[in-house]
Parts: C-alpha cells; structure tokens; sequence
C-alpha cells in the first residue's frame, strides 16, 4: 500500500500572533513551528499504522522553502520513509494542492492523506482540491480509517453525528480527531530522520487565486463583569437585558 | 450574472442554509439555490422568501458525495452563468467547495464570516486567533459562509422550483451507516452552548451540565483533557484541535481557559466563566464571570433560568 500524507508546517499551539509590514504579513520572528497538528496527529500516525499492518510505504509531501526541511525531519522522525519537498513558498490552497496533485498523478499512490485544516489558515481546501485534480473521490473530515484490499471504511463528522462510508482505491481524505493518538518520536527515529531521502522538487507553473491582502487581530474585550456567586438571577437578568442572548 | 448557492435540504432547511440564500442575496445578483435530494417543492419554495429568485433541483442525487455535488454544482452554474457559487462552510461546503473551485478554476475563499468589502473577504484565521481579508483573483469565485456569521432575513415571497438534471454521474463514496443522536443540538449551529472541563471531576458529574443545557435550549461541549480521558465524547470537544463554535452565548464551567481552548470559542457573542480559581485565564476573555464552585452555581443558575421562562 502507498501512503502519501501531506503535511504543513503551523505555528507552535501557544504561540502568541502578530503582524508586521503594516498587517500584511504573519510576524514569524520567534514563532515555533510545528508540523499541523492535525497533519502529524491523526494523517501521519494513521497512515504509518496502516503501512505496519500492510505493509507498504508513507511518503510524506509538504510545499515550502528550504527553511521547512526542520519541519520536515520532525515528521520524519514519528517514521515516514521518505519526504518530497515542492519547492516554492505555497502560495495559496489551490497553488499547494496542484504542485501536490502534479506529484500524485505520477505516482500512483492508494491513499492521499491530509488532516482536517491548517491551525493557521483553517481553510480545508487543499484534500478536496487535491481529489478533484486526481479525480478520486474525497472523504472529508474522517475520524476512522480502516482498509481491507482495496476497499476503505471510514467514519466522517456530518452535521450532528457520524456517518460510516465504504470507499475504493485510491482516494483523498481529509483526517480528523479521533483517527489516532500523537506519537512521541523516539531517539532512534530522531536518528533515522536524518539520513531518510528528501527529495527537492521543483514547483509546476500554476497560478494562484487567492491571496492573503492584510490581517486584523480580534478587538479587544472590555473588561468582564462579575457576578455574585449566590445571585444567578442577575446573571440571566443580565443575560436576558444586557446581552439579549437568551 | 447570477448567484447559485448550494443548499442541503436532507433534513428541512436548516438556519446555515438561509444564512447562504441571505449572503448571496446581499452580492447583489439573482439567486438561484441549486439543491440535491428529495425535499418538497412546497419546503423549497420557502427558500424565495430569503431572497432565492429560483431553486432547481436534483433527484437523481440521494448522498453527499463530494463527485456528484460536484458534478451538478458545476452544470447549473454552467448553465445558469453564474460566477460567485456559495455554500454554507459545513460539512459539504468543506468536501465540495475545494472540489469546484478546482474545476471551475475559481478561487475559493473558505469560512467567510462577512460579504466583500473593497474586494477583500474577512476569514478567521490562526483558529480565531486573528482575522485575515482575502482577494480573489480569478473571474469564478467561490465562498463558503461560516455559520453564524449572519442572520437570516425573511420576508420576501415564495420562489418557482425546477427540476434539474446535473449528470452527476456515480458516488465514489457509499454510505453505510449514518448515527446521528435524536433530540441533540449540533453543536457547531447551536445559538447557545453550555460547556465543562475537568472542574467537574468526572463524567458522571454531567448530569447538572445537560439539565442546564437543557433548560436554555443549549448544546453541550466540553474542553479537550475531558474528551482525551473520554468522560465526553470527541464531537464535544471545542477548541483548537476540536470544533470551532461561535454561538451567541457559551457558558463555561470548571475550564480554566487555556489558549487553545479560547481559539475554538472565542467568536462567541458573549461568553459566561464559571470558575473556582479567580486568576483563571479565561475571564480575561469572558463577559461575565462567576467565581465560585460549578457544583453550586450551575444548579442555582439552572434554577434561575427556570424561573425566568415561568415569568416569560
């Protein structure tokens, strides 16, 4: 079975957000990357559980410059045979899934693995768009993924509950909590990592269509109002009066 | 020029559908709502009284799968010239809209919480932490609204409902099984949440939680050390790395407020923390607090809401 898992590089969860050079531009001074949580947690782990159940080969693919070859080797390190590194800045979600597609579509791999969104953009575009480019059918937001041959059972988040589908290779899908558990990577993998092949290759021409133009932080609240522990008629009061939410 | 909007009408039109026929209304070209399914004419004519000057729909489609939505997606807006498509930024807004965006070559801009101003869509970006503006640049656009982002505005007439022919072609996806719990709120579209951490000490501490839930008319959440130790189940979990919510109201109790928590909720109108420790980080963001044990306080306030409703 070929796995291919598409990974992002995300600021560390706790890192504090600013911008620069008048709002345009994400201020990554002292910013912690990370691998997307979701792309590590549920994509990556996922696809090497079934890689050790079936054998086979993850590849793990990521849209970036030089400077992301750091984010690179941490996944590589949780275990990923090999790393391909398109390399451009990802422009946009349509730019980074036809560089990936462009990839894919000489490749032949089983499953296409992406987590759910970016924690910086949450745009959920790129497994979707990826899909539509390969023309294989996309299961969105998958929180179970298991295989049998060349079918694929899933469970995907639909609105209010879950639904379990039942999918033929090859196939996108968009990885969601519940799929697997984080992996520490151990000193041995930390090891590996580092002579594992990263491949550099060089972008298609594709043109974005999107673009970021400025950025905004939330405005500030005012100061919140306390409220007597013992009167929580004046909380629905102010609720009802002040706040005219209920 | 026209709008078509994507509408899931599987189980009656839900309030993120209206909110897509009143974005698309506010672009300022004529609507059409394209559906799939088997809804009512009677149930689609509705949709006019938002501002759809017409519905057209599919029969031949009985699944979400991505392929086929696609597919007729694609040949209304074909054959009606429209360049702005918009869906709701659910669960087939996510599986559909990148899929159209590719064929149609259209740029998407995904989660709009408002409608273009100078050319520039507001998003959520950095999981709530900021707000980013996007431009497109190609001709086709488009946009997924987030829910909640906008109310419904009624009032106009009922609209004509056509059948209409998409070739979708066959699903790639089979639904097996569908489990969806009866009488739970969604979360992601409920208007008030109720939500708890691991103040409460334990799962079977929840009863209090979903009276009060239950009591406003609220949906239940929980934060992300109560969904990894499964005292909830994961699809309660909002947060950073769970479901992102912006209610009108969310009720915190027993959660300290840990910045990955507040950028799953922190689109909320207005946000309640209950909380025993008054150096908790989360009044810093909350608009009332309560210092106090949730065991008392919940209870007190459920009974207080009860109170309320008996006086109307």
């Amino acid at each position: 079975m070929k796995l291919l898992v598409c990974i992002s590089k995300s600021p560390d969860t706790t890192s504090k957000i600013t911008f620069k050079e008048d709002n345009t531009k994400f201020d990554e001074n002292g910013v912690q990357f990370i691998v997307n949580p979701y792309d590590e947690w549920y994509a990556l782990v996922r696809a090497l559980e079934l890689k050790e159940a079936n054998n086979g080969s993850v590849t793990i693919i990521t849209v970036g410059t030089a400077v992301d070859d750091a984010v690179i080797r941490k996944a590589l390190a949780i275990g990923a045979d090999e790393a391909v590194r398109i390399n451009s800045e990802p422009h946009d979600a349509y730019f980074t899934a036809m560089q990936i597609a462009d990839y894919a579509k000489t490749n032949d791999f089983d499953i296409v693995l992406t987590g759910k969104e970016t924690i910086n953009y949450n745009g959920s575009q790129v497994g979707g768009m990826i899909a539509e480019a390969l023309g294989t059918p996309f299961v969105s937001l998958a929180s179970k993924l298991d295989v049998n041959g060349s079918t694929a059972t899933l469970e995907t988040e639909i609105v209010g509950g879950v639904e379990v589908v039942e999918v033929n290779t090859p196939f996108v899908v968009s990885c969601a909590k519940g799929m697997a558990e984080q992996r520490i990577p151990n000193m041995r993998g930390i090891m590996a990592a580092r002579t594992k092949p990263l491949n550099v290759i060089e972008p298609s021409a594709i043109e974005a269509l999107t673009s970021f133009e400025s950025y905004e932080l939330p405005p500030s609240k005012s100061a919140c109002k306390m409220i007597n522990p013992e009167n929580m008629e004046e909380l629905v009061d102010l609720l009802h009066n002040e706040a005219k939410v209920i | 020029m026209s709008t078509l909007v994507y509408i899931n009408s599987n189980n009656g039109l839900a309030k993120n559908t209206l909110e897509a026929i009143t974005y698309a209304k506010k672009l300022g070209e004529e609507v059409i709502a394209i559906t799939t399914g088997s809804a009512d004419d009677s149930v689609l004519a509705t949709l006019g009284q938002y501002g759809a000057n017409k519905v057209l729909i599919d029969r031949t489609v009985n699944t979400d799968d991505s392929q086929q939505i696609t597919n007729v997606v694609a040949a209304a807006a074909e054959s009606m010239g429209s360049n702005s498509v918009v869906f709701s930024h659910d669960f087939i807004g996510k599986s559909v809209g990148p899929r159209l965006s590719v064929r149609l070559k259209a740029g998407l801009v995904p989660g709009a919480t408002d409608i273009p101003r100078n050319g520039k869509i507001r998003v959520n970006v950095f999981s709530g932490k900021a707000m980013g503006f996007v431009s497109i640049k190609s001709a086709r656009k488009v946009i997924s609204l987030l829910p909640n982002s906008l109310q419904p505005e009624g009032g106009g007439e009922n609209c004509p409902v056509e059948e209409f022919n998409g070739n979708a072609g066959i699903a790639g996806v089979k639904v097996l099984d569908s489990k969806v719990p009866e009488g739970e709120i969604p979360l992601p579209e409920a208007e008030l949440v109720v939500s708890a951490g691991r103040g409460l000490k334990g799962p079977e501490n929840w009863g209090m939680v979903e009276e009060l839930a239950k009591e406003l008319g609220a949906a239940t959440a929980c934060s992300r050390p109560v969904a990894d130790i499964g005292w909830r189940p994961h699809h309660e979990h909002v947060g950073q790395t769970g479901v992102a919510i912006r209610p009108n109201l969310y009720i915190a109790a027993g959660i300290s407020g840990a910045i990955q928590h507040l950028a799953g909720v922190n689109g909320s109108k207005v946000i309640v923390v209950v909380n025993t420790d008054p150096e908790a980080p989360f009044f810093k963001a909350a608009d009332y607090g309560v210092v106090g044990d949730a065991f008392e306080v919940i209870p007190r306030l459920t009974e207080a809401v009860k109170k309320f409703k008996a006086n109307g």
